[in-house]
């Protein structure tokens, strides 16, 4: 069965328009101008059960929008979403039921109180027997390490600590599908690396399915077996991270550490007629950029055999945070984009609204 | 219902209980806006007996309860839901299984009875040693009066409800909210009560729910509306509790749709 269902899914909002000046103030007292934005723009998207999905795309893409949608925050303008089976925004009470969520930059917790009583209170919220509560808490407490941290208010908590305690109140009423946005921003690398090899167990273990947004990509490879990249509110991207990689990088490069300074124009006439490149980063070494159809052995006995004298060799993949970050710059120009993936998607439906 | 609502309450309750210093000073003040009052009124009075229906010793015992009962019910909901809806927090209470309006409903009550307990009272004992207040003797009244006063939070924790829901639809309400408190202690008697003011503003508020805060409970309870006439006002409050819950539930479906979470 499918844990998330979407199709065609649009979100527009009107914002407000500020003209200028007093008279600008004036007009907008009596008369106020809209600007229709369209933020998520006709995506379809399916998500199986168990699955971990990593949803990423720069700010302002249309990630919070969407996870605002399927966890009935905001009611789509158009298209249809079934989320575990329920129309999110139709039978709210019920389906939040089975969904946990953490927004990485909103506490859920209630502040004043202390952290053990929150968790009651949200045992009492979702009406989960007292037994069962106890196992769970028991357990979770145990995996994130929560023990003495209960009885504090969450006001007096770290960014640290209280994202593991936002995990643990999304999941005290155990919900099939878990909704993250952004649950790693602003940790340091030892509570992010908790947090990941949590995750993975609870989904594991439970079979829970995930869908996390997140700007840090090494989230996403720890996590995930599927990513799906949205530009400007349209799905560029939906597949594995391999595939991402391998469709995306152009090459490898290969830094060469030289004995003496090495000629840049040497170089290029011994690797000439290959279609590489090269450039200069210090003193003694050099990179050479070589695209996937190029033969690293051919290269490297050009340059070897060339008689300069060698050091050190490496070879680098491109990695992720470059593949991606050089979708996002060209994304202005996502019909480029989308061409170079070689995916079928609709485009341009309807031309921008407004002006945004 | 739900448990998780009565728990609420108590948290409230227990929160208002942890920040109780700041209501001692608010007790003194109220006993300060009520001597005002009193000796603006006697000044009025002077050499007449009677005024508007009220003797003096009626308005003394009206404006030491009328803002005695200002000090349970007066809440800050509107204000609350208002901030709630301007920074977004709010969206996390539709991922909530309950009615985001009964959570707020009942924080205020959980404040509610912490003003009861730690503020009316005390705040009643200390008015009544200090000024001529003449207390209801027959134990009906009483009755009939905490009775009312239960209305008269309900409504105006509607009012606050509503109020501080349009934030949905004006991007800054703040001014709203100030005109609504400043409306609300006048219209509802407890500035000038309501027999005072002239007859055509007179007869517009009785068709307002303001009076149903204040001066209907605070006439039980000074004996001048008695008898049958006191059941009735009893059921003026019950209407308007009924009658406002539709613009509430009609507000909060629209917004529902008009929801705009900010940084989205």
């Amino acid at each position: 069965m499918l844990a998330i269902d979407v199709q065609d899914l649009r979100k527009q909002f009107n914002v407000q328009k500020n003209r200028e000046g007093l008279s600008g103030a004036l007009k907008d007292l009596f008369k106020r101008e809209y600007n229709q934005i369209t933020a998520v723009k006709d995506i379809s998207f399916q998500i199986p059960q168990g699955e971990i999905c990593g949803y990423i795309g720069e700010n302002g893409a249309g990630k919070s929008t969407t996870i605002k949608m399927l966890t009935g925050i905001l009611v789509p303008t158009s298209g249809h979403i079934k989320v575990n089976g329920f129309v999110p925004f139709k039978e709210r009470e019920k389906f939040v039921k089975g969904i946990g969520v953490v927004f990485g930059q909103r506490s859920q917790l209630w502040w004043d109180i202390g952290v053990i009583e929150s968790f009651q209170l949200l045992r009492k919220v979702y009406r989960v027997p007292e037994d069962e509560f106890r196992k769970r808490l028991d357990e979770l407490v145990e995996r994130l390490q929560l023990g003495e941290l209960l009885n504090r208010p969450v006001r007096k908590l770290s960014l640290g600590q209280r994202m593991r305690c936002e995990l643990v109140a999304s999941l005290l009423h155990n919900p099939s599908i878990l909704f993250l946005d952004e649950p790693t921003i602003g940790l340091d690398i030892v509570v992010k690396t908790e947090i990941r090899d949590f995750l993975m167990k609870i989904n594991r273990e439970h079979g829970t399915t995930i869908l996390l947004t997140t700007h840090d990509l090494q989230d996403i490879e720890a996590l995930c077996s599927r990513v799906i990249m949205l530009d400007d509110g349209r799905i560029i991207y939906d597949g594995g991270l391999d595939e991402l990689k391998s469709r995306w990088s152009k090459g490898r490069e290969i830094h060469f550490q030289f004995a003496e300074h090495p000629q840049l124009d040497n170089l290029r006439v011994l690797t000439d007629g290959l279609g590489v490149s090269w450039s200069q980063d210090n003193e003694l070494t050099a990179t050479m950029f070589l695209p996937h159809a190029v033969n690293v052995s051919d290269a490297l006995a050009r340059v070897v055999g060339g008689g300069a004298g060698i050091r050190d060799i490496k070879i680098v993949e491109t990695n992720t945070d470059e593949i991606v970050r050089e979708i996002y710059q060209s994304g202005s120009a996502s019909s480029e984009a989308t061409k170079k993936l070689g995916n079928v998607v609709a485009l341009d439906k309807e031309a921008h609204q407004g002006n945004e | 219902m739900n448990s998780a609502y009565l728990d609420l309450i108590r948290i409230r309750f227990l929160m208002m209980l942890a920040y109780r210093v700041n209501y001692y000073s608010g007790i003194i003040i109220y006993a300060i806006n009520i001597g005002a009052y009193y000796f603006l009124w006697e000044a009025i009075f002077g050499e007449q007996t009677v005024m508007g229906g009220f003797t003096l010793a009626q308005m003394t015992t009206y404006v030491a309860v009328s803002w005695m009962a200002r000090a349970f019910y007066f809440n800050n909901l509107d204000r609350e839901i208002a901030s709630e809806i301007r920074d977004g927090s709010v969206a996390i209470q539709f991922i909530r299984p309950y009615s985001y309006l009964l959570v707020k409903m009942m924080q205020g009550f959980g404040e509610g009875i912490f003003r009861l307990l730690l503020f009316m009272v005390p705040g009643l004992i200390i008015v009544c040693l200090l000024f001529p207040v003449t207390l209801p003797t027959e134990p009906g009244v009483w009755v009939l009066y905490f009775v009312m006063l239960v209305f008269s939070f309900l409504i105006n924790s509607q009012i606050n409800i509503l109020t501080g829901l349009f934030a949905f639809f004006v991007e800054n309400n703040e001014g709203m909210l100030r005109m609504k408190r400043v409306l609300v202690d006048l219209f509802s008697g407890v500035v000038v009560p309501i027999s005072f003011f002239p007859g055509w503003l007179a007869v517009t508020m009785k068709w307002l729910p303001f009076q149903a805060i204040t001066y209907l409970p605070s006439s039980v309870f000074t004996g001048r509306t008695a008898g049958d006439e006191a059941l009735r006002v009893l059921g003026v409050q019950v209407i308007w509790f009924l009658v406002l819950i539709i613009p509430i539930l009609l507000v909060w479906r629209q917004a529902r749709y008009r929801l705009f979470v900010q940084g989205g």
